[in-house]
């Protein structure tokens, strides 16, 4: 049978990298952004909304559930980031960040697992930060953003164990997407230098770990957070 | 329109029943008892509802409601009492 799954954010960067590649696998892609989708595939479905939009992330998933009839794995993939000292942020930066990173994972993880729930069956993937871990400097609200999302993970995991839904998280260390562009050179290579292995990140180490926590043979690991590069709390 | 809520509710009752095997909801009625008190629901099996509810009435009224709403969770007498302030709520949402 086909695996369903939702990925949020796949316009560009990581997001439609895994679209491409699950698609590659045979895999039913539902994904969505801001802007129009930039996927062409007859097993792919594109919704634009913003992920913090409550009703709209409602219609997508029962649009999504109406026509594949089931939702095996969800990846919020969809996240913004941004660096600035705390007392330089504006207010309005904060909001948005809050928005897409943690009520856009609320919003999907709830509408997906009441699917997930009936079908008694479910893979979600988080996204965190090494930026988390670290403390680090100048990332004070996305990291912020991101450790709501960590506790979120892990205090859901148990709610929805019942229904044979997993909850996990990846902490991607940099990897050379938009996401980062902004950040100026040295700070980036201050960073890879707290890492264990000093080096960016790659679709591939990303890949490697969502295969893992998505694999049916993962049923036992549930709650967990796997940062890159050799980086822990 | 109230009957057909009432009667929704009633049907997804029975086929969650079919899990949970309580005597109370046997034949559920308007005056069943759902969530508190000595309602026959526990919190998980009333998320069940709630899910199972939403989807079902989102399809027959095409109208994608969500039925935990803040409204919902504040209310000094909860709609998931029994079936029939369920009923009522149900369509306060639905005519918004």
């Amino acid at each position: 049978m086909k695996k369903v799954i939702l990925i949020t954010g796949t316009r560009k960067g990581i997001g439609k990298e895994l679209a491409e590649y699950y698609l590659s696998l045979g895999c039913n892609v539902i994904g969505c952004s801001r802007g129009p989708g930039t996927i062409v595939n007859s097993d792919y479905r594109h919704y634009e909304l913003d992920v913090s939009n409550e009703k709209d992330v409602v219609k997508m998933v029962r649009a999504a559930k109406k026509e594949f009839e089931r939702i095996d794995i969800l990846l919020n993939n969809a996240g913004i980031a941004s660096m600035n000292h705390f007392l330089t942020t504006p207010y309005q930066t904060v909001q948005n960040i809050f928005n897409t990173n943690f009520f856009g994972t609320f919003l999907f993880s709830r509408e997906v697992s009441k699917v997930m729930m009936r079908q008694k069956f479910g893979r979600i993937v988080n996204y965190t930060t090494v930026a988390s871990a670290l403390r680090l400097e100048g990332e004070a609200i996305y990291a912020a953003s991101k450790g709501a999302i960590e506790n979120f993970t892990q205090t859901i995991s148990k709610e929805v164990a019942p229904y044979n839904i997993t909850v996990n998280a990846i902490g991607p260390t940099p990897v050379e997407t938009d996401l980062i562009k902004a950040v100026p050179k040295d700070k980036i290579a201050d960073l890879l230098d707290k890492q264990a292995i000093k080096r960016f990140g790659t679709f591939e180490d990303i890949k490697n770990v969502i295969d893992f926590f998505i694999d049916d043979k993962s049923n036992f690991i549930t709650g967990q957070i796997i940062y890159l590069g050799g980086i822990h709390n | 329109m109230k009957n057909k809520i009432e009667e929704i509710i009633i049907e997804v009752l029975i086929e969650l029943n079919e899990e949970l095997e309580k005597d109370a909801l046997n034949n559920p009625t308007k005056d069943t008892k759902l969530y508190g008190g000595s309602g026959a629901l526990d919190s998980l099996a009333l998320v069940s509802l709630i899910t199972d509810l939403e989807e079902r009435i989102s399809d027959e009224f095409d109208n994608d409601i969500i039925l935990a709403d803040e409204k919902a969770m504040s209310q000094r007498t909860s709609p998931f009492r029994n079936v029939e302030s369920l009923t009522i709520y149900i369509q306060k949402i639905l005519e918004e």
